[in-house]
């Protein structure tokens, strides 16, 4: 007997190991397809059009009022610990870096992989379910050149714009906590901030991370989508795993790509 | 939602997301001042550099005129040999200084010129003769002491 419950257990992580592994084999031939897609995305404009409208139209809101608020607690809580060194007049250089480098990136593809992933995912999750994919393809339409490509372009287009629109709402939050409220230079503010963040490497560095990241998320997202159990039950848990896999990516490829940007900077 | 009001806020979108980046670039980082201006090159040799790093200003007059470009040793005679990048509209003589210098006690190390008396100038790829290295604070401790100690033997 327990002899048999060891092969058994044995052979469900064995089973567990092989449809893991089979799983990121057809993500990444998936993504290949997908690539190949690219030309109809583009050629039928409006649809990629219409994807980042629901993509980065409708995440406006969050992406400015979040980025806002956080700019607007760096401002207070950076200003606490630089004033204690004398060096509340770099408040200006701590925000800028931190969210052009860090921040703006990577807090914008989280609340982009919340807003816009679920919802791409759940929208081709639920095609699958109601067969509207299968019924495409019986009129010789293919599905992913009309549904799951533009959607992948649509969040890649999108999220570099959102990063970049989080970062600047930051500065600015900072600006208003920072000089409105507590009353610094505002010249010191602006002209420190200019003098120590460089558009080579600092800010076109973020810029590449948010591309990396809008290509992850929105990979993920219709993959996952593509990849629903047709189900209620099926496509819940696969929004479910776009949100936790999307962050998941989105946190450990920032590590990855700031290990290799900082070797550039001050070499 | 009908095609022109979508067109619309997907224009309005992608414009906003544009000039965020425009933004960074201009009023975050500092583009403007950076590779825009035709710069020559100059290169300067040293006994030590101290904390001199890449992309340091080169000042003169405490006006930034160019921005640090390249640092190497010199395998021969063991000397830093440092590239300075200078914009095109500033003009140095023959008989220029060129020390390493700090703002303040914790500032950044920047290059300081002093432009001689001389009415030749110095072209691209020139090396200015004269350099002062920059000031390690231990070492100026280390021989204060040892004069503080050489004078006291001698009363």
């Amino acid at each position: 007997m327990p002899a048999d419950t060891i092969a058994s257990g044995l052979r469900r992580i064995g089973a567990g190991a092989i449809k893991a592994v089979t799983r990121v084999g057809f993500s990444a031939r998936f993504f290949m397809v997908v690539l190949s897609r690219t030309p109809d995305a583009f050629r039928r404009g409006r649809l990629t059009m219409r994807e980042i409208y629901f993509a980065g139209v409708l995440s406006l809101v969050i992406i400015m009022v979040s980025g806002l608020f956080v700019g607007m607690v760096l401002g207070l809580q950076g200003y606490d610990s630089l004033n204690k060194y004398g060096a509340g007049d770099s408040l200006g250089v701590f925000v800028g870096l931190s969210l052009v480098r860090e921040l703006g990136p990577v807090v914008a593809g989280l609340l982009f992989a919340s807003r816009a992933g679920s919802a791409i995912t759940a929208e081709i999750g639920l095609m699958k379910t109601t067969e509207q994919l299968s019924a495409m393809e019986m009129m010789a339409v293919d599905p992913l050149a009309r549904i799951v490509a533009p959607r992948f372009w649509g969040g890649v287009i999108s999220m570099p714009l959102l990063a970049a629109l989080f970062s600047v709402m930051g500065v600015f939050g900072a600006y208003l906590v920072g000089v409105r409220l507590i009353g610094l230079d505002s010249g010191a503010f602006w002209g420190n901030m200019r003098a120590a963040i460089e558009f080579w490497p600092d800010i076109t560095n973020g810029i590449i991370k948010s591309v990396v990241f809008g290509v992850a998320v929105s990979l993920i997202a219709v993959f996952e989508g593509y990849d629903a159990k047709p189900t209620a039950e099926g496509v819940s848990s696969a929004t479910t795993r776009t949100v936790v896999g999307a962050s998941l990516a989105i946190l450990a490829l920032d590590f990855i790509l700031t290990v290799f940007m900082f070797r550039g900077i001050g070499g | 939602m009908n095609r022109t009001a979508m067109d619309l806020w997907v224009g309005i979108f992608v414009a906003i997301g544009l000039a965020a980046i425009v933004f960074l670039a201009l009023k975050v980082g500092n583009l403007t001042s950076l590779n825009t201006v035709p710069s020559y090159r100059l290169e300067a040799r040293f006994d030590n550099i101290g904390g001199l790093k890449m992309r340091a200003p080169v000042k003169a007059a405490g006006v930034v005129v160019g921005r640090v470009d390249g640092i190497r040793l010199d395998a021969k005679t063991y000397e830093a040999v440092v590239a300075l990048k200078i914009d095109n509209g500033y003009q140095f003589t023959k008989d220029t200084i060129a020390s390493i210098l700090t703002s303040g006690l914790l500032g950044e190390v920047y290059i300081g010129l002093d432009a001689g008396g001389d009415t030749v100038m110095l072209a691209d790829g020139a090396t200015i003769g004269k350099t002062q290295s920059a000031v390690v604070l231990e070492k100026l401790i280390g021989q204060f002491l040892f004069d503080k100690a050489g004078s006291g033997a001698a009363k």
